[in-house]
């Protein structure tokens, strides 16, 4: 009878989670580039290595909870046992050999998947600015003199340089199939440096709220071949819309579930010039004077942000 | 006249304006009762005015109580919200009512629930647990008392009166500075905090006095319960960290209401410095909840195992090591900011760390239950389902402290299921278990079983259903705070198991107030005529329950860690006393209800920028400060032969048994 108490909720949740995850994709566990890969193999390694500390606590959580409940007056019973040299040394010690060797893994693992890293390829890479907007995504293509507001196309196998930072309250810049996310600030540039190596459309979303039109600024990032991307270079480039200082600023109205555009760059530029915005004495702010300017500049040198036009 | 305050703060949307009126209805209905009852002086000469830290405790508990369902009525709505708005549907709220919801709920669950419920408990249980009558510094308990209750206040307050902050429990700027958040909901969120902080860090310290100075003779350091070290660790982080909170929020304060640029995006300001300060704030007040709920399982898993602590050194080197390096992980919580590795993989080096003493708690507390003689009453199964899902929480924040892997997770629906696993698998069942354990303390009766149990199966249920969802969703890629999502993601049935978890979770609770209910209903046939229902271990349970106000007729002497066990199992005779000292016990006072009134009066007005109230407002709490500071006789006498009529009475009750 006790059994079923327990086995019929059980069987529930079970149950419930089963149907929801019909038709389920983990875009985490199911990566399409190299960053999101080792990532995954790191996220399934330390699982795996907690689970040697999880699986005995909760065997030994059982058999001891059954074994010496108050009922059973034959198991041995000393309440003044309080305490054994041994036992304790044992779990200070395992799970400190444990954390060492996670320790070790952590410390290889930030380095080799630092976001700011390049990766290595046969192919050149491809340099893509990225600026978080009231609530939209907008990349520049520097070199390619394109731009394009929630959509981000590249060719697979190509190691793709992110520069990023915000028009905007603080956002996050995340697109789960390829790998990790890393946060967009106004007045300064993360890096980030992704590889896809399947062709595809994934989702790329904001991580870090930013306001009401938050939940609508997704944006696609698609990988393909290198002619498709050709191809999609060429539209760009024969759009009617062209993107200058002017237009960027209408841009940069705030507006939600902001539909795909491409863009002629018109200013090679245009990127520092939004990241340098803020580093100027604000029209709008006059009481502010040069000097904490330059001082927050050092700071932000120290903090080994790559600051564009220094 | 009134500055930004006008009409139109009292306008809201349809949902707005029932939770409003709701609240009004009981409010009114409440005030009727107690003048049909005739109870209003009773309320205020019992209770509100009152510095016995047993009455302040209960008050504590009951405010944490009310914000707890005001939490949970938020989470019925974000849960309705996801498990509707997808694709062409988009839900029951707005965007911008939806995230007001969220932070809201963030805000209250740790500032009034958790934090409530800590405080009301370590009041209880604090004093008697040292053999002491009372704290360090009884008015100033009263005065942190009415402060957070002046915090929450506000809180609720914003409902009715224009609006609560939109920019989540942690206000990260730029997003919470004047140029994006023009309203007023960031500044009730910046008052109420710094009214109810500051209220916090007074606790704090009177608790860390309470303890180094009150200890009865013979209770050296290490003879203290495993609770009080518990509460000397958290109490020393309160000490350290909210004054972090009170220098951070009074900087945004300062850049919204006088322009300045602290953490401004533009004229050299800086967010990053305010997502370091507020979580150098932030983590120890994680560990500030846990690590009390430590102490409680500690207590529990002795006495319902009939058995001594196991390791009772280890656990005070693990509650130490947890507290220093509870100061040292802070950054953890951004690693996505973009800082080198060599920063990011110490403080993931240093976050892992932690899961070492945490892991020689569960092993100590498992140990204490082997060769012991386990009774599963109800703080136990909350300890048991503690263990279970703390362990497998624990399991998520180890992969999250690992940078590469938090990349993936941080900011998803993964990290949500983590925190609250943690908060409420560890503290908010912690406090269910503690309070459980200790209501007969307090009342004279046990609480009932049979409900209890229910209350937490349905609560274990609902809160699998309720997070298991979650880190699934996180693995997908889902975000948080999302108020709509695309059809095409594949998320809405588990929001919608997720939701059906979240009501359950409100059953249970809806349980836990039958409970107390039926409990009081039936309390003839619970009562604890000896005062020790659970063959308790400590202190505490040597006096009678309910203990008189003095708590202590004699100041007991201690030469035990588990001196109440030993000196029953040494059956030394009740000592009766051959006469009774009198005793001074303070006096009530109702300046800690003017003292923190204006404090809110303050905030109220700087919220709404009501510039001639801010200084009279001011001038009051100064004058107020100064004429409770001018009094004399602030104590008064329990006389001997009052003393010695109550002792008796509670013996006679005693011997009845």
């Amino acid at each position: 009878m006790k059994i079923f108490i327990i086995a019929i909720p059980l069987l529930v949740v079970g149950g419930l989670l089963a149907y929801a995850l019909q038709g389920a994709h983990f875009a985490i566990l199911d990566p399409k580039g190299i960053i999101a890969d080792k990532e995954r193999g790191l996220l399934i390694f330390t699982t795996l290595l907690s689970l040697v500390v999880v699986v005995p606590v909760f065997v030994m959580l059982f058999v001891i909870v059954w074994r010496y409940r108050a009922t059973n007056t034959k198991a041995i019973y000393s309440p003044e046992w309080d305490g054994s040299r041994f036992f304790e040394t044992l779990w200070w010690g395992i799970p400190c050999l444990i954390i060492l060797v996670l320790a070790i893994v952590t410390w290889t693992s930030s380095h080799q998947l630092d976001p700011t890293r390049s990766l290595t390829s046969t192919h050149p890479p491809l340099k893509i600015q990225v600026v978080a907007l009231q609530w939209k995504w907008l990349f520049l293509y520097p070199d390619q003199q394109v731009a394009s507001v929630n959509t981000v196309e590249f060719p697979i196998n190509t190691p793709i340089e992110f520069d990023i930072t915000a028009d905007a309250p603080m956002n996050s810049f995340w697109i789960p199939s390829l790998g990790g996310q890393i946060y967009a600030m106004p007045g300064m540039t993360t890096k980030l440096h992704l590889m896809a190596d399947t062709s595809g459309t994934y989702a790329g979303s904001s991580a870090n709220l930013s306001g009401t039109g938050f939940s609508g600024m997704r944006f696609s990032a698609i990988a393909t071949s290198a002619s498709d991307y050709a191809n999609w270079l060429i539209r760009a480039h024969s759009s009617s819309q062209v993107l200058t200082s002017s237009s960027y600023t209408a841009l940069a109205v705030p507006s939600a579930d902001v539909a795909v555009r491409l863009y002629r760059l018109g200013e090679p530029t245009l990127y520092d010039t939004i990241v340098m915005k803020y580093m100027m004495p604000s029209t709008a702010t006059s009481s502010t004077d040069t000097k904490a300017v330059n001082s927050d500049m050092d700071m932000d040198t120290n903090m080994n942000m790559n600051m564009p036009g220094m | 006249m009134f500055g930004k305050l006008t009409i139109s703060a009292f306008v809201h949307d349809p949902i707005t304006n029932v939770a409003i009126l709701g609240t009004i209805i009981i409010g009114i209905v409440g005030i009727i009762l107690l003048i049909r009852f005739k109870k209003l002086s009773w309320l205020w000469k019992n209770w509100l005015t009152s510095l016995d830290p047993k009455k302040i405790g209960v008050m504590y508990i009951a405010i944490a109580t009310f914000m707890l369902l005001r939490g949970l009525a938020d989470v019925l709505l974000i849960r309705t919200q996801q498990a509707l708005s997808s694709g062409a549907s988009h839900g029951i709220i707005n965007a911008d009512t939806f995230q007001q919801v969220f932070s809201a709920h963030g805000t209250m669950m740790i500032f009034f629930v958790a934090m409530g419920f800590l405080f009301g408990i370590l009041n209880l249980i604090v004093p008697p647990q040292i053999g002491s009558r009372d704290v360090a510094f009884p008015f100033l308990n009263s005065v942190s008392f009415w402060l957070f209750a002046g915090g929450a206040l506000l809180v609720n307050l914003s409902l009715a009166v224009g609006e609560f902050s939109a920019a989540g429990w942690l206000a990260y700027p730029p997003l919470s500075e004047l140029s994006y958040s023009p309203g007023v909901g960031v500044d009730y969120w910046i008052w109420s905090l710094q009214i109810a902080g500051v209220g916090s860090l007074l606790s704090g310290i009177n608790f860390l006095v309470t303890i180094i100075k009150l200890r009865a003779p013979g209770m050296t350091p290490m003879k203290m319960p495993i609770f009080i070290w518990s509460v000397l660790g958290s109490m020393s982080l309160v000490v350290f960290a909210f004054p972090i909170l009170t220098a951070t929020l009074s900087m945004l304060a300062l850049d919204r209401t006088l322009g300045m640029h602290f953490f401004t995006a533009e004229a050299g300001g800086n967010a990053m410095m305010y997502v370091n300060l507020i979580w150098a704030w932030g983590h120890p007040e994680v560990y500030i909840l846990i690590l009390p709920a430590f102490g409680i399982f500690s207590e529990i898993v002795s006495v319902f195992s009939g058995k001594r602590l196991f390791g009772y050194k280890s656990m005070v080197w693990a509650l130490g090591a947890i507290t220093f390096l509870s100061f040292t992980v802070w950054l953890h919580h951004f690693f996505t900011m973009g800082a080198g590795a060599d920063v990011n993989s110490f403080f993931g080096i240093m976050t892992m760390i932690i899961a070492i003493p945490t892991g020689v708690k569960i092993f100590n507390w498992l140990f204490t239950m082997y060769r012991g003689r386990v009774r599963l009453t109800t703080p136990m199964l909350w300890f048991l389902g503690f263990v279970v899902t703390f362990t497998l929480g624990g399991v998520a924040g180890v992969l999250m402290s690992v940078p590469a892997i938090d990349y993936q997770v941080h900011n998803s629906l993964f990290l949500v299921a983590h925190f609250h696993t943690m908060i409420i698998g560890g503290v908010l069942f912690g406090i269910f278990a503690g309070f459980t354990y200790w209501f007969p303390k307090f009342t004279g009766f046990t609480l009932n079983e049979r409900i209890g149990r229910w209350a937490f199966w349905v609560w274990l249920f609902g809160f699998l259903l309720a997070f298991i969802p979650l880190y699934i969703l996180g693995l997908m890629g889902a975000t948080r705070r999302l108020d709509h999502y695309d059809a095409s993601l594949g998320w809405q049935g588990l929001f919608i198991v997720a939701g059906i978890g979240a009501t359950l979770i409100c059953i249970g609770v809806a349980l836990q107030i039958l409970q107390v209910i039926v409990s009081i209903v039936q309390r003839k046939q619970h009562l604890v005529l000896d005062g020790d229902p659970w063959n308790g271990r400590t202190l505490e349970w040597s006096t009678v329950s309910p203990p008189p106000s003095y708590t202590f007729a004699v100041i007991p002497i201690v030469t035990d860690r588990d001196d109440f066990w030993v000196s029953k199992h040494q059956s030394i005779p009740d000592q009766v006393p051959r006469h009774y000292r009198a005793i001074a016990v303070p006096k009530n006072t109702s300046a800690g209800i003017v003292i923190a009134g204006f404090a809110t009066l303050i905030g109220f007005a700087v919220i709404w920028q009501i510039i001639w109230l801010i200084p009279v407002a001011l001038l009051g709490l100064i004058i107020s400060c100064i004429i409770r500071l001018s009094h004399d006789a602030e104590e008064e006498i329990i006389s001997a032969v009052d003393v010695e009529r109550q002792e008796l009475t509670a013996r006679r009750q005693r011997d009845l048994v």
